[in-house]
């Protein structure tokens, strides 16, 4: 395999490992809130949660690119804050992939946290557990599965990642250059023995994460239910 | 029973008309820095000739990875003329169907008024974040760049900074979001009626890069289609020419 071809496999499992570690502090409080409110905003936030499954990529990268660019409002705050811009930074891609990836950590969790249902929780109360120690204590490792599969599908899906990345990354060595984008442009510069190298182990990758998520957890698999 | 027999068979010839008349339509691959003269050209195209010219813009490698692969287009206009002579070689085209439509131009260009100056100076100053261009291992305009930076002998300062956009167009579309200062586009993107439309531009002198020669080819596919070929010989029509001139490109002169 070739130097390039490292590098962006490198940063690749480097991108996916962030966004996973990332979607687990931000989809938890999410995931929590969505299976036990009662609250009117609940469809609202679920189905905002769940955007990015039926957008294209292009739509997120789209919005993302303007959003954060120097005339957009997230760029004007991050050049206020002397951060400069996000779009062709390794950073851009973490935020661009954390909403990419967050239905795909909330909805396995959110359901395992619904199935936990009330009484448990009610039990520990009444031992005088607080909220805090009910949550650690009970809906955590009851929820294992959930995050099991949360987390196995949000690293995956971020590994998968393409047309997001193409739209913000600017195929930037080290930076932004993903295994996805490396492929596409093995195959656009004809370069295919190195494009079938990628591309081959991505099958394989792909294959064995969904093999071992169904197999340790036959029910978790399935996401966008 | 009947009368279902009677609305299948008004079906089927609507069908076969619709087929007829679909009969003089061509299938066109244009390289992305081509898109606007194009548009132009195609709705010129079907007034004059009643033709009907299907447009699909992209990236020259990935067309030909497409075109190689049994694409269905019939004619290829590319943004080099690398591309159609293998194209050529590989038996892919119809033979002696080459020709060079449009020697295309490189700029350096942001969409700030007064950023670039009519030297390039911007260049060699560096106080840029992000400098915008097509991916130079499969665009011909972004080889053209690196050439160019390479002749200033700046490119390993500023390569650090490089952003690369997937065909020329992403590397417009990041300059004209304000994302990168500036960028290497084709003088097509930001050029109308003889001046740049908007920001500003320094139009890299041609002894700073080999020649851009975009040509256009028959393909195999299309050799028996009345459409395609008309087109091509539209495309070597004055008004073609002049619409295609109006865009900044140099023409190669007819016999």
């Amino acid at each position: 395999m070739y130097n390039a071809d490292l590098g962006a496999v490198w940063l690749t499992l480097k991108l996916a490992s962030v966004v996973t570690l990332l979607l687990l502090l931000v989809g938890t409080p999410i995931a929590w809130w969505l299976a036990r409110t009662h609250s009117r905003l609940k469809g609202a936030v679920g189905a905002i949660v769940s955007l990015p499954l039926v957008l294209p990529p292009t739509v997120l990268g789209f919005y993302l690119l303007v959003a954060m660019g120097p005339k957009g409002p997230v760029g004007q705050l991050t050049e206020a804050l002397g951060l400069g811009i996000l779009p062709f930074t390794f950073p851009g891609l973490v935020i661009a992939s954390v909403f990419y990836s967050l239905p795909f950590m909330v909805q396995p969790l959110q359901n395992a946290f619904a199935a936990i249902g009330e009484r448990p929780l009610e039990v520990a109360a009444t031992l005088r557990a607080s909220p805090w120690d009910r949550f650690w204590s009970v809906a955590v490792p009851l929820a294992r599965p959930g995050f099991m599969a949360g987390a196995i599908m949000s690293f995956a899906h971020t590994v998968g990642e393409f047309g997001v990345v193409l739209m913000i990354g600017g195929n930037i060595p080290d930076q932004t250059r993903v295994v996805s984008v490396q492929i596409y442009d093995h195959v656009e510069a004809l370069e295919y023995a190195q494009a079938h190298g990628l591309a081959g182990g991505m099958l394989a990758f792909s294959f064995i994460v969904l093999l071992t998520l169904y197999t340790l957890n036959p029910r978790a698999g399935r996401v966008g239910q | 029973m009947a009368r279902h027999g009677i609305t299948l068979s008004a079906l089927l010839s609507s069908l076969l008309l619709a087929v007829a008349a679909q009969a003089d339509e061509v299938q066109v691959a244009i390289a992305a820095n081509f898109t606007t003269p194009m548009q132009q050209i195609a709705a010129e195209f079907e007034k004059d000739t009643g033709h009907k010219a299907v447009l699909s813009f992209g990236a020259t490698g990935k067309f030909y990875a497409q075109i190689s692969n049994g694409a269905p287009f019939e004619v290829f206009l590319s943004a080099d003329d690398e591309t159609p002579a293998r194209l050529e070689k590989e038996l892919l085209i119809a033979p002696q169907s080459r020709f060079t439509y449009a020697i295309g131009k490189l700029v350096l260009w942001s969409a700030k008024e007064g950023y670039v100056d009519a030297w390039g100076e911007v260049l060699k100053a560096g106080e840029f974040r992000h400098l915008s261009l097509a991916n130079p291992k499969t665009a011909p305009y972004g080889a053209a760049a690196i050439e160019t930076l390479k002749k200033l002998g700046v490119l390993e300062r500023v390569e650090p900074r490089f952003v690369q956009g997937e065909n020329i167009a992403q590397a417009h579309q990041f300059v004209a979001t304000g994302n990168a200062e500036l960028g290497f586009v084709a003088l097509s993107q930001v050029y109308k009626e003889g001046k740049i439309t908007s920001g500003s531009a320094w139009i890299v002198p041609a002894n700073l890069y080999t020649p851009i020669r975009q040509d256009a080819v028959l393909l195999a596919r299309g050799k028996n289609n009345r459409a395609a070929t008309t087109l091509l010989d539209y495309l070597k029509s004055g008004k073609a020419r002049a619409i295609i001139k109006a865009y900044g490109y140099e023409l190669v002169k007819t016999n």
